[in-house]
């Protein structure tokens, strides 16, 4: 039923909480020894990537060689893969290098962004939007707002991402170009974060799935990079403006919506502060974007550039003149979600909502005995979600070290009690 | 069940938070959505209006079986006439609490649109409570 890209490597977990305090939707908790996925919770962000010291939390991409499954394959590139390389300021040097790789096509999810960029101003132009209206393009932060923030979920702007834009539109183009039947043709993304990945396997938004894999841009990076030392005269691929392209960074998308009234925020913890206050109603915008990664997608866990010397890269780079690629045959229509974001409710205590009501005073009683130091020991989170895992039956107040300490010491005292006593 | 709520005079920054902390929890229970918009709405105006013109106090927020009841309890100035502090526009928020984005004369108006009952007591000198009533199903 789930898929997550995000997962554990046993081996190399030692059992430390660093994961399960960093978790934004309080989905990991270590049980023997282990860290463990509540694979219900799990959103994809790949916090516990970035905060794992032991390098134990992974996310599982496709290896290179599915490729050989198809006749003819597309590579599509992320915005934020151009700043991932010292030295290189040409779009074309990249996607030239991909083709030297052996991909059939090269094509630019930057493209599909400057799509998704049209449709959102005829959108709001139209009053088709629910103001303040929520970018759509990051899957994380729609996985949020479907567990976290159900009522927020008309506010979201109903559009395919631009990677699924981009898909789309290279496969029918490569349909019509090489006549092979659409089964022959991969399309394969590079992708900058675990949560893309999942979106390409669950295809949340799709009647059927349009990408046939992805590479993290970890792999593609050792791939490529000694390829670009050796191009001298770069093919003219590019066609991405620089505005699809600074969508690999926070700020990119918004920068394109026909209004000033925009916000955005990047970093998970940032987006649910912004969440909390539209939800609280007191955020005045027609637009916010918000991306899980800390800088937008090139503070991805995948990539391997510093977000910030990636960002700079890519507001320098030379791109394609957007004069010469003029967006054509713009279909709203063809862009729109297929199916609606469904709220998911796994933090409800129970279906029940009397019996629910019962268990939260029950947590508030457990929480009151324990000793509010949020040390993690335990393997859940802070005291007030271990007292909400003794309600759902999950631990017992057994493994509090603190009460432990005290329970010790009660013992110690009364054995010396009655030591005294015998004398 | 009642959860108690200290809110502090000046903290602008912390102002909402004992909103978040009320929301979360009937998020947790089940309480439906649409309810929970509401109570998230009035009862962040009504805590932002205890620290603003009431000056801090404190509050207590109760889920019932079929409604949510929130008491808002300050040691301010009072409202000397509430009939004129209902009207939407209407504010007595100093310059500097505009200049911050507040006072805009919104509060009690919007608050008494996403309840199902709200009631003022208040006496000039000696403080303000106002009651919040919302009904969990129609």
């Amino acid at each position: 039923m789930y898929f997550h890209s995000v997962s554990l490597d046993s081996d190399k977990c030692h059992g430390c909480t660093n994961c399960v305090k960093g978790c934004p939707t309080e989905a990991i908790r270590v049980r023997d020894g282990k860290a463990r996925i509540i694979k219900e919770r799990c959103i994809d962000c790949g916090e516990c990537i970035r905060i794992c010291p032991y390098h134990a939390k992974i996310s599982i991409t496709d290896p290179r060689m599915l490729t050989k499954e198809y006749k003819y394959n597309i590579i599509m590139t992320a915005p934020s893969f151009y700043g991932q390389f010292p030295g290189i300021t040409d779009v074309n040097v990249i996607l030239t290098g991909l083709k030297k790789l052996g991909f059939d096509e090269v094509y630019e999810v930057a493209r599909g962004a400057e799509y998704v960029t049209a449709a959102t101003t005829v959108m709001m132009r139209n009053g088709m939007l629910t103001k303040p209206a929520i970018s759509s393009a990051c899957p994380v932060i729609n996985r949020l707002i479907s567990i976290r923030f159900p009522d927020l979920i008309d506010n979201i702007v109903k559009l395919i991402s631009p990677m699924e834009v981009a898909a789309e539109h290279t496969r029918r183009e490569a349909i019509q170009k090489t006549g092979l039947d659409n089964k022959d043709i991969g399309v394969f993304f590079i992708t900058p974060c675990p949560a893309k990945m999942t979106s390409i396997r669950t295809y949340m938004f799709l009647e059927e799935p349009v990408i046939n894999g992805a590479f993290s841009v970890n792999d593609m990076y050792a791939e490529l990079l000694p390829v670009l030392k050796t191009i001298d005269k770069p093919e003219k691929i590019a066609r991405a403006s620089i505005k699809g392209i600074l969508w690999g960074r926070g700020g990119g998308e918004s920068a394109g919506v026909p209004t000033p009234s925009v916000i955005h925020a990047d970093g998970i913890g940032n987006a649910v502060k912004i969440l909390e206050q539209l939800e609280n109603g007191n955020i005045d915008a027609d637009f916010v974007e918000l991306c899980s990664c800390p800088g937008g997608c090139v503070g991805g866990p995948l990539n391997v550039e510093n977000p910030f010397v990636a960002a700079s890269r890519m507001e320098n780079m030379i791109v394609a003149d957007n004069e010469a690629y003029p967006l054509m045959g713009l279909n709203i229509d063809d862009m729109l979600w297929r199916k609606d974001l469904e709220p998911v409710y796994i933090m409800r205590l129970d279906d029940n909502f009397l019996v629910a009501m019962e268990k939260m005073q029950e947590i508030e009683r457990i929480y009151e005995t324990l000793p509010k130091l949020d040390c993690g020991a335990c393997g859940s989170p802070s005291c007030r979600t271990k007292a909400e895992d003794i309600v759902r039956g999950v631990t017992s107040d057994k493994d509090c070290i603190v009460k432990m300490r005290e329970e010790m010491m009660r013992l110690l005292k009364k054995e010396k009690e009655s030591a005294d006593e015998g004398i | 069940m009642v959860k108690h709520y200290e809110i502090s005079g000046t903290d602008f920054a912390n102002a909402g938070e004992a909103s978040s902390d009320f929301k979360a929890m009937l998020k947790k229970i089940g309480v439906p959505t649409d309810v929970i918009r509401k109570v998230s709405i009035a009862m962040y105006e009504a805590e932002i209006n205890t620290v603003i013109h009431g000056q801090g106090g404190y509050c207590d927020a109760e889920l019932q079986p079929d409604r949510v009841i929130i008491t808002f309890t300050d040691n301010g100035p009072g409202i000397e006439d509430i009939e004129r502090a209902m009207q939407a526009g209407y504010s007595t928020a100093t310059d500097e609490i505009r200049n911050l984005g507040f006072g805009a004369g919104m509060g009690l108006p919007n608050i008494k649109k996403y309840t199902d009952d709200m009631q003022i007591e208040s006496e000039v000198g000696k403080g303000t409570t106002v009651v919040l009533t919302i009904k969990l199903f129609k």
